[in-house]
C-alpha cells in the first residue's frame, strides 16, 4: 500500500496508443499500466508484458484433480469399499474416466478463475483507484508512474505531444483497499491537477 | 509478391516424389506376388485398402477444412489457403486409384475382405443388414462418393481462381461472391456429412467386421482423417515457409494449425475412448468381438494387436496432448513438423489395426506391415506431386479475397 504520483493521459485511437506507447517505452519513462474498455490485440507485446502463467497454473489444477481423483476413486473401489456392479473388476478404469476427466476440469476451472482473481486483486468489497472513469467506456488510458527524477510536466508535455488528450497529474494509491470511494477522498488530501496541454 | 507469387518445384522435390512412387509400386508389386496369390490374399488387399481410405480421406479433409472455413466466414486461412486448395487436388489421381482399389476388391474373386458379399441365407445379422450392405449400393456409393468429392472440390477450387486475374469491383459484388462460395461449401459439406462423416467408413472399413456395430466408428475414422488432414496442412505451410513462399502467413496461422492438431487429437481421444467404453460397459459378444485381437481382456490371452492398439494411443493422444500444449510448441516450425509427422503416422498405424486386426485377427504380419508402409510412402509420393504441381500453377495468395487482409493482421 503506497501512494505514488502518476501522470494520466487519455487516448481515442490505436494507431495513435500504440505509436505513444512505443515512444515512452523509447522515452525510458515508467509504464504503470493501459487501461481499456476492451482487450485490444498486440497491446501487451507492446507494452513488454511478458506472457502470462495463468496456463501453467490451469495445467497444475488440471493435473491435481486427475491425480486425486483417480487415487481417491481407485482407492474407494478397491480398498476402502468394493463393490461387484455388474461382474465388472473392482479396478475398473473406463468406467472412472468420465469421472476424472470432469473432476479434472472442475479443479483447472475453478482453480484457474481463482487465480486470476487473485492475480486482477479482484474481489467483492475490493476496491482500487479509477486513473479515469471512461476507461470502461470509451478511452484508453495510459497512466505513467513517477518516481523521484520525474519531472512531472515534462512527462504531461511528452504525453500531450504523443497524442494523449486530457492530461492530468494524480496522486493514488497504488494497491486496493477494503471498504468505499467515498473514503478515498478523505484518505488523500492531493487533488488531482489538470495539465492544459 | 510477384515475384515468388508460384512455386517453382525444387529438383530434390521431384526426385523425392519420384523416388516415393517408385517404393509404392515396387511394394505394390512384391505384395502382390508375395502374399496376393497365396493362402491369404486378404493381406495383400488390406494393404492397399488401408492406405487408400486412409490417404484419400486425409487429402479430402484439406477440401472440408475449406468448406467448414469459409461457412464459418473465417479470414485467418486465407493467407495460406492456397495450400490446402493445392492439397485437395490430390483427391483427383487418389480417388481414382482408391475407386478402383475399392471396387476391385468387391468384383476380384477371392479378395476376402468383405464377407458380407456372399451372405449365409442361415446368418440372421447380416441378412438383417443387407438393405444396406450390398453389391449395388456399395458400388453405386462409392463411385458416386468419390465423383461428387471431385466435382465440388474443382468448383470451390475454381471459384478462388478466378478472382486472381479480375478483382472484385465493389462491396455488393463481394457479398455475392462470398455468397456463392458459401452456397458451394455447404453443398460440399452436406455430401462429406454423408459420406466421410457416416456411409463411407461403414462400407470400406466397418463392414470388415460385418457382423459388428459401433455408432462412433464414423465420427471416428472422421476424427482420426481430419487431424492427419491438418497436420499435412501443417507440414506443407512450414515447408513453403522455409522456401521463402507465402510471405503472409506467420507463426500466427501456424498457432491456429497447432491448436487444430491438438484440439481433433483431443476429439479423436473421445471418440475412441466412447467407443471402447460404450463396449466394455455393455458387454455384448457380438460388440466385444472387435476387441477381441486388439485389446488384452483380463485373465485372457492379449490379442495380437494390443502393443499396436496401444501404441497408436499413445502417440495419437499422449504426444499432443503434453506435446502441444504449450503455446510455444504450437508457434514453433519444428515442433509443429514434427508432431504432425507423429499424428500422421500414428493415424496411419490406426488405420493399420482397423483393417489388419479384422482381416487377419491372430497375428500381425510383419512383412505385410512394412510393405503396406511402403505403399502408403508410394501415395504420399502422388500427393507430394500433385500438390507441387498444382501450386505451380496457381498464384499462392488468394490476392483479391475480401478476407485476405483480416488474414495479414491476423493475431492470435
Amino acid at each position: 500500500m503506497a501512494v505514488k504520483k502518476f501522470v494520466v493521459a487519455c487516448f481515442d485511437e490505436e494507431d495513435v496508443l500504440f505509436k505513444a506507447v512505443k515512444q515512452v517505452r523509447k522515452a525510458g519513462y515508467k509504464l504503470h499500466d493501459i487501461y481499456t474498455p476492451m482487450p485490444i490485440h498486440g497491446l501487451d507485446t507492446a507494452m513488454g508484458l511478458r506472457d502470462t502463467s495463468l496456463h501453467t497454473a490451469g495445467f497444475v489444477y488440471g493435473i491435481t484433480g486427475t491425480t486425486i481423483a483417480l487415487s481417491s476413486i481407485s482407492w474407494i473401489f478397491t480398498k476402502d469399499w468394493p463393490l461387484n456392479i455388474g461382474g465388472k473388476p473392482h479396478l475398473a478404469i473406463p468406467a472412472w474416466i468420465p469421472i476424472t476427466f470432469e473432476f479434472t476440469v472442475l479443479c483447472a476451472a475453478v482453480g484457474m478463475v481463482l487465480t486470476f482473481c487473485y492475480l486482477c486483486q479482484l474481489a467483492p468489497f475490493v476496491k482500487k483507484h479509477h486513473f479515469h472513469l471512461r476507461a470502461t467506456d470509451d478511452k484508453f488510458v495510459m497512466v505513467i508512474e513517477c518516481t523521484d527524477k520525474t519531472n512531472e510536466s515534462e512527462v504531461s508535455n511528452f504525453l500531450a505531444g504523443v497524442g494523449g488528450t486530457e492530461v492530468n497529474v494524480q496522486t493514488a494509491e497504488t494497491g486496493w483497499w477494503l471498504g468505499t470511494y467515498d473514503k478515498e477522498q478523505k484518505l488523500y488530501e492531493s487533488k488531482t491537477e489538470t495539465v492544459t496541454a | 509478391m510477384a515475384s515468388r507469387e508460384f512455386f517453382e518445384i525444387p529438383k530434390r522435390y521431384k526426385t523425392w516424389s519420384t523416388a516415393l512412387m517408385g517404393v509404392g509400386v515396387l511394394s505394390v508389386i512384391i505384395a502382390f506376388f508375395a502374399y496376393g496369390r497365396g493362402e491369404h490374399p486378404q493381406l495383400f488387399w488390406g494393404g492397399l485398402l488401408q492406405n487408400a481410405a486412409f490417404f484419400l480421406l486425409v487429402v479430402n479433409a484439406s477440401m472440408f477444412f475449406i468448406c467448414a472455413t469459409t461457412l464459418a466466414m473465417g479470414g485467418w486461412q486465407m493467407s495460406f489457403r492456397r495450400v490446402p486448395e493445392a492439397i485437395s487436388t490430390a483427391v483427383v489421381p487418389l480417388g481414382v486409384i482408391s475407386g478402383i482399389v475399392m471396387l476391385a476388391i468387391v468384383f476380384v474373386p477371392g479378395t476376402h475382405i468383405y464377407h458380407w458379399l456372399h451372405p449365409d441365407p442361415n446368418d440372421a445379422i447380416l441378412q438383417y443388414k443387407k438393405g444396406f450392405l450390398n453389391l449395388p449400393f456399395y458400388v453405386t456409393f462409392t463411385v458416386l462418393t468419390i465423383v461428387l468429392w471431385i466435382v465440388l472440390g474443382r468448383k470451390m477450387r475454381a471459384l478462388s481462381q478466378e478472382l486472381d486475374n479480375n478483382p472484385l469491383p465493389d462491396v455488393e459484388s463481394g457479398r455475392k461472391y462470398i455468397f456463392k462460395n458459401t452456397v458451394w461449401a455447404s453443398l460440399f459439406i452436406a455430401w462429406f456429412g454423408l459420406t466421410t462423416m457416416s456411409t463411407l467408413p461403414w462400407f470400406w472399413l466397418m463392414s470388415i467386421d460385418a457382423h459388428w456395430y459401433s455408432t462412433m466408428y464414423s465420427w471416428y475414422t472422421f476424427a482420426s482423417t481430419f487431424v492427419s488432414g491438418m497436420a499435412l496442412i501443417g507440414i506443407f505451410v512450414v515447408y513453403m515457409k522455409n522456401q521463402g513462399y507465402l510471405e503472409y502467413t506467420n507463426q500466427e496461422h501456424l498457432h491456429d494449425l497447432g491448436k487444430f492438431m491438438f484440439a481433433f487429437s483431443i476429439f479423436w481421444t473421445y471418440l475412441w475412448f466412447s467407443q471402447y467404453m460404450l463396449i466394455w460397459y455393455a458387454n455384448i459378444p457380438e460388440e466385444t468381438v472387435y476387441f477381441k485381437s486388439r485389446i488384452s481382456a483380463q485373465g485372457h490371452k492379449s490379442g495380437a494387436y494390443s502393443g499396436i492398439f496401444w501404441f497408436s494411443f499413445i502417440i495419437n493422444f499422449l504426444a499432443p496432448l503434453l506435446l502441444l500444449m504449450r503455446r510455444g510448441a504450437k508457434r514453433n516450425y519444428t515442433s509443429i513438423v514434427f508432431m504432425a509427422v507423429v499424428i500422421i503416422i500414428g493415424h496411419w498405424l490406426d488405420f493399420y489395426q482397423m483393417v489388419f486386426a479384422s482381416i487377419d485377427p491372430e497375428h500381425v504380419n510383419v512383412g505385410m506391415m512394412v510393405l503396406s508402409l511402403g505403399i502408403g510412402a508410394g501415395f504420399v509420393g502422388i500427393i507430394m506431386n500433385s500438390v507441387g504441381k498444382a501450386m505451380s500453377k496457381t498464384p499462392l495468395i488468394a490476392k483479391n479475397h475480401p478476407f485476405i487482409k483480416e488474414s495479414i493482421i491476423h493475431h492470435t
